[in-house]
């Protein structure tokens, strides 16, 4: 072969390649066999399909550095919330962190105050826990009347991961906390510098200084590169892009915990450090927004969660409320994480109303709207953990009420 | 003489004392070889890793910025509500409006009164129980656009205003990390315990 022909062979054969190439993105409405070609080669950093599209929902405000994202609870499966999608709340914005110059001080009422790099932190003994983390704002839209127009915007503000990073308590005792000490203030680096305090005992028992989110690093919006996990705390106690903890003999009374996240009752006091997010559970699947193609067989699908141990139960109901069945939990059933529940219901085609209701293992079973306002009325604004009821039109349409 | 070498020995034991101080981690791998092994309050074995390094006191100082109710990490400095009101036109206004209560951005003044009605209004007068809580936060997150970039005396002139606008203290009075903690907030004894379970939706 002349070298003038060689080279146009190749160049002709590379021009085949490349519009097999192109082929795999098959235009819409045409069904490419998917067996009759190359697929996309291998990528050192992988992404969804891009055929999926489930996103957050972002709350609209003026300041998008000081809002919250939920996450698509009615269209996902299992425990384990992906990192992409799990919900943010912020303060300040997300900070940019390089985790070469970040450091971490522990000091106050402590023997020898101590700073330490993430990478003198990721040399202690390493633990891990699956949990769920819900901000104590999530369903405050329930609080009035039911309203939010899917599960996403009305339970959309938890979410569940597996931790990596080194126990709180080994770190404090590297550091000598002092007898008179009560209290840890924990701080951020964002530009919010959020602050809260934690009292010393559950410090000292299962808190997380962690690193490691579902096997990787954080995510920035989680508080890369160092957050603490407070199992079963309101969200906001779970500070991000932690800096800083003070071992102190009091709480401080943060804006974040007196003119936020406190919860005022009808007679115009206000509960203070009200941390434990109490059972909860919700129907994903069916939820409002949805649409049931007919009647027939479908799933119920939902989750169920407690800030103070394991889920025993999971009930629903598919008369709004009159008999309720035990619903099937499918382990892992851990305490303080997401529990999926599953229940097979025949549906007449007629009206009715979907609702789960939760009880863990204290006993404690989650309450309805109605218990919930008559002792802390309708003024309140976080920890509602009211029996969610989803409503099903005789045309399939799924709503909330 | 005798006194000037007494007091020399003693300089060079302060010295060394302090060289003990700062090299402590050395010292303390030096103790341990590896890790020390003890037994703890619940009779736990605790290890210590020496990881870590003693915290520079300049980082601790320029870090110290929670304010607690005794005031103890309030910073140096004062002002009035008189000097405060002229930050507040200039940096806060924009936001949380000319008499702190026309928004866009949170209520800052009014609703004294209104926590039991059906329209509670949580501001600083009406609500928050310390007024370190507003040098605290003033100083770490506002204004929105540029946190932490007040001075000292910026944020207890900001607090003054805010506090004297809410009816708490004078216009004249001087805002330091003496008065600051002192000041009696309306709310003070708004707040109380966690009362949950309270729904009585607890199984036998
Ligand atoms: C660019 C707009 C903006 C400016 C300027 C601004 N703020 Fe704010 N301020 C906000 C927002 C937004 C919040 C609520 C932040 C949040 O909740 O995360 C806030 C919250 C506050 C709060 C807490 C209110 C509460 O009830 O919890 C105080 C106090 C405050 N600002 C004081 C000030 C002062 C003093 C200044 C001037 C130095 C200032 N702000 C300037 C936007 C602004």
């Amino acid at each position: 072969m002349a070298e003038g022909d060689r080279r146009q062979f190749f160049r002709r054969v590379r021009t085949t390649l490349a519009g097999a190439a192109a082929a795999v993105a098959a235009p819409a409405g045409f069904t490419l066999d998917t067996t009759k070609v190359q697929g996309a080669v291998a990528r050192e950093y992988g992404a969804r399909s891009r055929y999926e599209t489930l996103k957050r929902w972002i709350t609209p405000a003026r300041f998008l550095g000081s809002t919250a994202s939920w996450t698509p609870l009615g269209e996902l499966n299992g425990i384990i919330t992906p990192s992409s999608l799990h919900y943010e709340r912020h303060h300040g914005g997300v900070p940019d962190i390089d985790p070469a110059s970040h450091q971490f001080l522990i000091h106050g009422l402590v023997e020898r105050p101590l700073v330490f790099s993430l990478a003198q932190l990721q040399r202690f003994p390493i633990t891990q826990r699956i949990c769920f983390l819900e901000c104590s704002g999530n369903s405050y839209t329930e609080w009035r009347t039911p309203s939010a127009p899917s599960v996403q915007r009305s339970h959309g503000l938890t979410s569940c991961s597996e931790w990596s990073g080194v126990r709180l308590k080994t770190l404090l005792a590297e550091a000598g906390v002092m007898t008179e000490a009560s209290w840890v203030v924990a701080e951020g680096a964002d530009g919010a510098a959020m602050t809260r305090s934690i009292p010393l005992a559950k410090c000292l028992d299962d808190v997380l200084v962690a690193y490691a989110q579902n096997g990787e690093a954080l995510r920035p919006e989680q508080g890369y590169p160092l957050r603490l996990i407070v199992p079963g705390f309101e969200g906001s106690i779970n500070v991000k892009w932690l800096r800083r903890l003070k071992i102190v003999d009091q709480p401080y009374y943060s804006r974040e915990e007196t003119s936020k996240y406190t919860d005022l009752l009808p007679d115009g006091r206000a509960r203070e450090f009200t941390f434990t997010m109490e059972a909860k559970s919700v129907i994903t699947a069916p939820s409002a927004g949805m649409r049931l193609s007919g009647a027939g067989f479908h799933e119920v699908r939902g989750l169920a969660w407690s800030g103070r141990g394991a889920i025993t139960r999971v009930e629903v109901s598919a008369d709004g409320g009159e008999h309720w069945q035990d619903a099937t939990l499918h382990g892992p059933v851990l305490p303080i994480c997401h529990t999926r529940f599953t229940c097979p219901w025949e549906w007449d085609g007629t009206p009715t109303a979907l609702l789960s209701r939760c009880t863990d293992e204290t006993g404690y079973v989650q309450p309805t709207r109605e218990q919930l306002r008559s002792v802390r009325g309708d003024k309140s604004f976080y920890h509602y953990n009211g029996i969610q009821s989803w409503r099903i039109g005789a045309d399939g349409t799924v709503t909330n009420g | 003489m005798g006194d000037a070498r007494r007091s020399s020995r003693h300089d060079r034991k302060r010295a060394r004392r302090r060289a003990i101080v700062r090299h402590w981690p050395i010292t303390l791998i030096l103790l341990t070889a590896a890790v020390v092994n003890t037994v703890n309050a619940d009779g736990e074995h605790q290890l210590f890793y020496g990881l870590g390094k003693a915290a520079p006191a300049d980082l601790i100082a320029r870090w110290d910025i929670a304010i607690g109710p005794r005031g103890d990490e309030l910073p140096t400095g004062h002002g009035t509500a008189v000097e405060g009101a002229v930050l507040y036109a200039l940096q806060c206004a924009y936001c949380h409006g000319t008499n702190g209560h026309e928004g866009p951005d949170p209520v800052l003044v009014g609703g004294r009164g209104s926590l039991a009605t059906s329209s509670p209004v949580l501001t600083i007068g009406s609500y928050w129980p310390y007024a370190t809580t507003l040098f605290d936060y003033i100083n770490r997150a506002m204004p929105f656009v540029g946190p932490g970039s007040l001075k000292a005396n910026d944020v207890y002139a900001l607090s003054a205003y805010l506090l004297h606008a809410n009816g708490i203290v004078a216009e004249d009075e001087v805002m330091d990390r003496d008065s600051l903690p002192k000041v009696q907030m309306p709310n003070r004894s708004g707040f109380i315990p966690d009362a949950r379970p309270d729904t009585g939706a607890q199984q036998p």
